[in-house]
């Protein structure tokens, strides 16, 4: 089944016939066409196994990197097929923050921030660095409560603390999109709310794509919305509608929570 | 008495075999040694002579704990590059892969070889090599042997770091490889600083391995008893001269020998302390 | 925020990390077959060699002595003579040591089981760490200095069985150890609910509950030291003919070993035991690899 949203001109990114399997014939993700709005909250939903992470990680190829795993079809980034870039080049205009918050333990709060540099081998002079680290926590609204403590291990920051570390991390590249895979569902109530707010307030500088098995959340913060069930995109609409006229049953089902 | 007392007290007991063992070697060692230190001083450990000659007996540790530490320390630094090869081989590239099973049994054989063959092997082989190679005379001494130990601790420097750095948490490499890093960037900026005490201790109890192998360097070492000066001259270790002469010593150079295996003993229980300590202490 | 220049004038740099990427990758591959071929070159070396010397007079006779070596190499014959004293002779030697060690061992580890937050227990496993590492030969100067001088007053099969035993020694603690860990709790606590004395959870549950960690352990106790010379140099020492008495000097296969390499008329006779010893060492070592792993196997499911 395919649905894209109407009116989205120069979505930042297009998936056209997307599938992927781990084994021969067994499908993660199967036929999937969207066009993802620029400068927007997207939520992918839908119930465990359903294939969300699996898509969201197409959008970076990070699932290159366990073997077997077959893709078919296309993701283009601003026109680009994603395929034909380095992963190096797209993994810098993708970003990603993960499930569990990972700073690199062996690192201090301002090395994570500028870790993507360091990894590329960019050597930038000492004033871009703390820029960057300074603009980066100020965006994630970490600076405050981190600035007198920058040269320390990020280990003693909380769960919501050290999450919204990796989001600096991650946007310090100043990607086009940032990918996140369930930020907070390792997180406290109020770490959460914290970290919804943020997201709401990145969404004017970059394309966010959000997996979440959150329905609540997706509601509460996300623009469009897509529904997948058993790795097909069965519904993608504006997230209004869609919660209010779920158009398929399968959908309806979900958000009414008879599955899930 | 209960039976369970009694059984309590028989485990107590049998288990105090560990203290007495342990107590026993220390006192042993040192209680043989005590000639050669009671007629030489603590100058014993560093003099550099080993004259047998009836009536003007000179004993020294100096040359046999040259060299030991010149054999194993040279073995280290050969093996370095190859295991942590390996390591990165099995535990990281190729992981989970038949290729690694495959290549992680094979060197697991290299473990199961016993000291003399190896020894039998270098002196076949390697031995003829080294003089077609034109390094060395008789092929014999500290390169030749440094050379087998290297291939004998290969798979111990091997086996700890390949656990360690299988440890290291998928989601700090995912992390990194998100901000665009190639492999090798991902294993010098996050494995590595990672699961550095980890393969720093396990390069040291290889060095604890390496100090305390004999058959092989006996048989490839040359059996001189000074300093070598060269890396392909010929010298001995302290567990080398030990096997060579400890059947027909007696007396004062018995003494000798037994405290040179005191020397022995107290080198490598550092070592290998050392290298337990940096595991607990990082871990 | 950076500016977009600082990163596209680094698309120029992608390709030299790409390369210095793939030569990595190329020298670890390139490192990693450098250290297995040593051992192809040693197993098919003692393989071609030894071969040969193979009949079924190498088990049963004893090794013959330098003159009858010399007299066959002078008439071009092949050496007559085996190595039966010395099967024999590691096997007793063996026996014993396990005899000795394999109780021991299995009493030990499960006092520390037992026991576990104890000073005494940390005490004690530390010092079986340190055990482990003594190098083999200093084992044997003690076993010289305790038994071949003090008991039996001479090199003995037993000398060379307690310099071996207190080798296997830490590595059957440390694997009991280990095994009665993994033996879940709720097996030993309805043992005892059933009001079974303590001896017989230990002999009738525990026990059979760890065997194969335990076999394991003990398997792997017997590969390290069954290709050990150093220790039986100086204590058993090695003798000509079959021996079955524990405080005699008696011969084992690395003892030959040495003695045919020392003796340059036995020479050729190197091989044919060296293969012997290692097709036994790693036959071993790969059984005992394999029933671990599938142990490992196991826990993860």
């Amino acid at each position: 089944m395919t649905e894209s949203l109407d009116n989205i001109d120069h979505p930042v990114l297009k998936v056209r016939d997307l599938s992927i399997a781990y084994e021969a014939g067994k499908y993660a993700v199967k036929d999937i066409n969207a066009d993802i709005e620029s400068k927007a909250i997207t939520a992918i939903m839908g119930p465990s196994g359903c294939g969300k992470s699996t898509l969201l990680r197409a959008f970076n190829r990070m699932h290159e990197l366990y073997p077997n795993i077959k893709t078919e079809g296309t993701i283009y980034l601003n026109d680009n097929d994603i395929r034909e870039m380095s992963t190096i080049e797209l993994r810098r205009r993708v970003g990603m923050v993960f499930q569990r918050p990972n700073p690199f333990p062996t690192m201090n709060i301002y090395e994570n921030v500028i870790a993507g540099y360091k990894l590329n081998g960019i050597r930038l002079k000492r004033g871009e660095r703390d820029d960057i680290v300074e603009n980066s926590l100020k965006n994630v609204t970490l600076w405050d409560e981190v600035k007198d403590s920058l040269f320390k291990k990020g280990t003693f920051l909380s769960g919501g603390q050290q999450q919204r570390l990796c989001i600096a991390r991650a946007i310090a590249f100043n990607p086009d999109v940032l990918l996140l895979d369930e930020p907070t569902s390792a997180l406290d109530p109020v770490s959460t709310a914290r970290i919804e707010d943020l997201l709401v307030d990145l969404k004017k500088d970059y394309t966010i794509l959000l997996v979440t098995h959150n329905m609540s959340q997706a509601a509460r913060i996300s623009d469009n919305s897509m529904f997948m069930y058993l790795g097909e995109l069965v519904e993608y609409g504006k997230t209004d509608y869609m919660f209010t006229n779920p158009k398929d049953s399968r959908t309806e089902g979900y958000l009414t929570g008879k599955f899930g | 008495m209960s039976s369970d007392k009694v059984t309590k007290r028989i485990l107590f007991s049998v288990s105090l075999i560990i203290l007495i063992i342990s107590a026993g070697i220390v006192f042993s060692l040192v209680k043989g040694a005590l000639p050669a230190f009671n007629t030489f001083g603590l100058k014993f450990i560093i003099t550099n002579e080993w004259n047998p000659t009836e009536g003007r007996e000179v004993y020294g540790a100096l040359p046999f704990i040259a060299g030991t530490l010149i054999t194993s320390i040279l073995a280290l630094i050969i093996c370095l590059p190859l295991a942590f090869s390996t390591s990165l081989f099995v535990a990281e590239y190729f992981r989970n892969t038949r290729i690694s099973s495959v290549l992680s049994s094979l060197v697991d054989l290299l473990a199961g070889i016993p000291s003399i063959v190896y020894g039998l092997w270098g002196f076949y082989v390697l031995r003829p090599l080294m003089i077609n190679l034109g390094l060395s005379d008789q092929g014999f001494g500290i390169f030749t042997s440094s050379l087998i130990l290297a291939i004998m601790i290969i798979p111990f420097a091997t086996s700890m770091s390949n656990e360690i750095i299988l440890m290291v948490p998928d989601e700090l490499k995912e992390a990194a490889y998100s901000l665009g890093a190639t492999r090798l960037e991902v294993i010098f900026n996050v494995i590595i600083p990672n699961a550095r005490s980890g393969i720093i201790a396990s390069y040291i109890l290889a060095l604890g391995r390496a100090l305390g192998e004999t058959m092989a360097v006996t048989m490839l070492i040359g059996n001189s008893n000074s300093i070598p000066s060269g890396l392909f001259d010929t010298g001995n270790t302290m567990a080398s001269i030990i096997a060579n002469q400890f059947g027909e010593a007696s007396g004062l150079k018995l003494s000798a020998l037994i405290a040179i295996g005191l020397i022995l003993f107290a080198i490598t229980g550092l070592v290998n302390s050392l290298g337990k300590f940096i595991i607990r202490k990082f871990s | 925020m950076a500016s977009v220049s600082s990163i596209t004038g680094l698309i120029d740099n992608i390709q030299s990390r790409k390369r210095k990427n793939r030569l990595f990758l190329a020298l670890v591959i390139a490192m990693s077959v450098l250290t297995v071929v040593p051992i192809v070159f040693i197993i098919s070396k003692i393989v071609s060699n030894g071969i040969g010397q193979i009949n079924f007079n190498f088990f049963v006779r004893s090794s013959p002595d330098t003159l009858q070596a010399m007299t066959a190499i002078a008439n071009n014959d092949t050496i007559p003579g085996g190595i039966a004293n010395g099967i024999t002779g590691n096997f007793l030697i063996i026996l014993v040591s396990s005899v000795m060690a394999i109780p021991m061992g299995i009493m030990i580890g499960i006092y520390l089981y037992e026991n576990q937050g104890r000073r005494y227990s940390d005490l004690l496993r530390s010092l079986t760490e340190i055990l482990q590492g003594v190098p083999s030969i200093v084992l044997g100067i003690i076993s010289y200095l305790w038994i071949v001088k003090n008991i039996t007053n001479g090199f003995s099969a037993f000398a060379g069985s307690v310099a071996l035993a207190i080798m296997m020694l830490p590595m059957i603690v440390r694997s009991t150890e280990e095994t009665m860990k993994m033996i879940p709790n709720e097996i030993r606590e309805a043992a005892f609910a059933m009001g079974a004395p303590y001896h017989k959870v230990i002999l009738r549950i525990l026990i059979p509950s760890g065997f194969s960690g335990l076999s394991t352990g003990i398997l792997l106790s017997l590969s390290r030291i069954l290709g050990e010379t150093a220790p039986l140099i100086m204590t058993a020492l090695g003798s000509t003919a079959i021996n079955y008495n524990i405080t005699k000097p008696t011969s084992a296969v690395p003892l030959l070993i040495w003695e045919f390499y020392n003796d340059p008329n036995m020479v050729k006779l190197v091989w044919s035991s060296s293969l012997f010893l290692l097709i036994f060492v790693l036959t071993l070592n790969i059984f005992t690899g394999s029933l671990s792993s599938k142990r490992k196997i196991r826990k993860q499911k």
